[in-house]
């Protein structure tokens, strides 16, 4: 064991530097002024305030909207999924798993752009939509665009720990509530839908961290003028150069997310209490 | 007890090629106490789950009450299962797993709140109510089950191995525990296990299955005394098996001796098999015995020695509370209701060992 130990140790000082540095980094440049050259700096929170200005928190406020009306659909859509993929055979659910989790190993450009190409003006949908004699839709640059460019990105995040947890669920446990009674209907209400729960909360995290960081798809799909606090902050550091701001906005973002983790951890708790 | 409540008629079941049941024909009573004791493997668990509606027979009835209900599925059988590993719900503290089934049928919450506490105090874990069930130690666990089963007042309880992880001791105060249970709410009882002792201490009627087929079906005394097969002889407890010969009936013939007994009913000269228990053989003086031989080892079993006598033909198992030296000489006797004589087994052919004499 020791000696394993000893192995590890130059990992775990290449992870120490490669995690730690940047958030130490970050914190630094949020709390500072003078850009991105660590010479002259002076301690500031005009960065934190700043945040406070109208439009960035219209932003933050849109971003967080959005983000949740896209973990939403990708909840239903995820649960169905998840659910009817657990009715199969162990070697077809393994399969139908592969299928779904294949989006992910494409680069998300690629998708988005797949998106594009099926959404555009003269996109393969209007295409389709103008064999029946009806008008093109426009779809691009428009909230739907970005949250179904969304919502198909971070969906395996979503069916996948559902899935799990449903998988997983010990045979018996299902025949106790058949045994005591429980029709089809009753035993996925009160058996399989609490012990997904887990699966549930874990897809509900993941998902709405991704699409409350992203930016390649609001970019893409919802054009130049489209901002959310992905898009802001990648625009401090790339065109702006503001990334004392930048940073400051990217701390923000972090502490969204925890408090987002902590609610649903707490929302975990009391489903266990009222079990109680 | 004469008052069929379930009747198995020529059951039989297949898992793809592999024939798991092949053709139960078996009476359950009501306020019965049966046990389907076999090695592991030979097909108790299917029966149990055919019987909860968990499974489809390939072939065969299930009468319920007279009426067949091989096709109504599990919720809508009077029967409930206490499950070899609990299956309790988890997310639900042991109020709330012991009140599901009447909570499914949204009977009244009085109604509920009164039975729940009745049955948490028939199991003796009345302040467990708020209690999480994985807090529980393993036999609070199964109390718990039994409870759960119980409380839907169910015509027949089902109990697959429940004890079986109990450790020693936990085992032995349920045993007790399961039969003043079911004393008490005077309902039937189908337990499965594979424990041959806990069969016959808690049992009212004992089922011997092997490989699918019911070897014998009998009171535990029967079982233990009238083993109509060698499976059975050597299934319920250690015996001497020997091959012998059925002179007449009342005189039996094996190891170069005449023998009387008690059996009749065998052709003439017909190969039958004997048993005889290890504490029904007496150890005596050679000169006063038939059958001789040299105490090969001598072991304590805490209340008896186990003692293994070497004679010209076979060992013999003898329990006995008497110490003999190793190397000493010996005589063997037993009394002519000491000798149960059986059917000798055809193991090659499929044929349905023992079918009674
Ligand atoms: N669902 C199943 N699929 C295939 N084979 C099974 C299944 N259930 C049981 N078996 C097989 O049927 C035989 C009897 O099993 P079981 O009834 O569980 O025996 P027991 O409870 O007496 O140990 C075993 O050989 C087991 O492998
Ligand atoms: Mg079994």
């Amino acid at each position: 064991m020791k000696h394993y130990n000893k192995l590890v140790r130059p990992y775990l000082i290449w992870s120490i530097l490669i995690i730690l540095v940047p958030i130490i980094m970050i914190v630094l440049y949020s709390v500072t002024t003078g850009g991105n050259a660590l010479v002259n700096i002076s301690f500031t929170l005009k960065n934190f305030t700043k945040i406070g200005e109208p439009i960035y928190l219209e932003v933050i406020k849109k971003s967080l909207i959005l983000g949740l009306i896209s973990v939403s659909i990708c909840l239903v859509v995820g649960y169905i999924l998840a659910y009817f993929i657990t009715r199969f055979d162990d070697s077809v659910q393994d399969l139908l798993i592969l299928l779904v989790t294949i989006p992910m190993w494409i680069n998300t450009l690629l998708r988005t752009y797949a998106w594009i190409s099926l959404l555009s003006d003269n996109g393969l949908i209007n295409k389709f939509l103008s064999l029946f004699g009806l008008n093109a839709q426009t779809f691009m640059y428009t909230d739907f665009a970005v949250i179904i460019g969304l919502v198909s990105d971070i969906l395996p995040f979503m069916v996948i720990p559902i899935h799990t947890s449903i998988r997983k669920i010990d045979p018996s446990l299902i025949e106790a509530a058949q045994d005591l009674g429980a029709d089809k209907f009753h035993t996925f209400t009160k058996v399989t839908l609490k012990m997904s729960i887990p699966g549930v909360i874990n897809g509900v995290m993941m998902t709405f961290l991704l699409s409350i960081s992203t930016f390649v798809i609001p970019k893409l799909l919802g054009g130049g003028q489209y901002m959310l606090v992905g898009n802001l902050i990648e625009n401090q550091f790339i065109s702006v150069g503001n990334w004392n701001f930048g940073s400051a906005l990217s701390i923000i973002l972090t502490i969204i997310i925890l408090i987002g983790l902590r609610l649903m951890k707490r929302f975990d708790k009391e489903e266990k209490e009222e079990a109680e | 007890m004469n008052d069929a409540l379930i009747e198995l008629k020529n059951l039989s079941k297949n898992f793809e090629d592999q024939q798991v049941l092949k053709g139960i024909d078996l009476t359950i009573h009501r306020n019965e106490f049966l046990t389907l004791l076999g090695p592991s493997g030979c097909g108790k668990t299917t029966t149990l789950r055919i019987i909860a509606g968990f499974e489809e027979p390939s072939g065969g009835e299930v009468l319920f009450d007279g009426i067949d209900i091989s096709k109504v599925p599990s919720h809508k059988r009077e029967v409930n299962t206490v499950f070899q590993k609990y299956a309790l719900f988890p997310f639900l503290n042991v109020y709330d797993n012991v009140a599901f089934g009447l909570k499914i049928k949204k009977m009244d919450e009085t109604v509920i709140d009164h039975k729940v506490k009745s049955m948490l105090e028939l199991i003796g874990l009345p302040d467990f109510a708020k209690r999480d069930v994985t807090s529980l130690s393993g036999g609070q666990q199964q109390r718990v089950a039994i409870a759960r089963a119980l409380v839907n007042e169910p015509k027949v309880l089902l109990l697959d191995e429940p004890l079986g992880a109990l450790d020693a001791k936990l085992r032995k105060d349920m045993q007790i525990e399961l039969k003043k249970i079911q004393r008490e709410v005077g309902i039937t009882f189908i337990f499965v296990t594979h424990d041959q002792e806990e069969a016959l201490s808690m049992s009212d009627t004992v089922v011997v299955m092997n490989e699918g087929i019911i070897q014998q079906v009998g009171t535990p005394e029967d079982i233990y005394n009238e083993p109509e097969n060698r499976f059975v002889a050597s299934f319920i407890g250690e015996s001497n098996i020997i091959e012998a010969v059925m002179k007449r009936d009342l005189l039996v013939s094996f190891d170069g001796q005449d023998f009387e007994c008690v059996d009749k009913g065998f052709k003439n000269n017909e190969d039958v098999e004997v048993v005889i228990r290890p504490e029904d053989i007496d150890i005596v003086k050679p000169e006063n015995a038939k059958l001789t031989g040299t105490v090969k080892s001598i072991v304590f079993r805490g209340v008896h020695h186990e003692i293994v006598v070497e004679t010209e033909f076979r060992d013999y198992l003898i329990h006995t509370t008497d110490y003999f030296e190793p190397g000493l000489s010996v005589g063997l006797t037993f009394g002519p209701d000491d000798i149960h004589v059986m059917y000798r087994m055809d193991w090659e052919s499929e044929s349905r060992g023992g079918a009674g004499r």
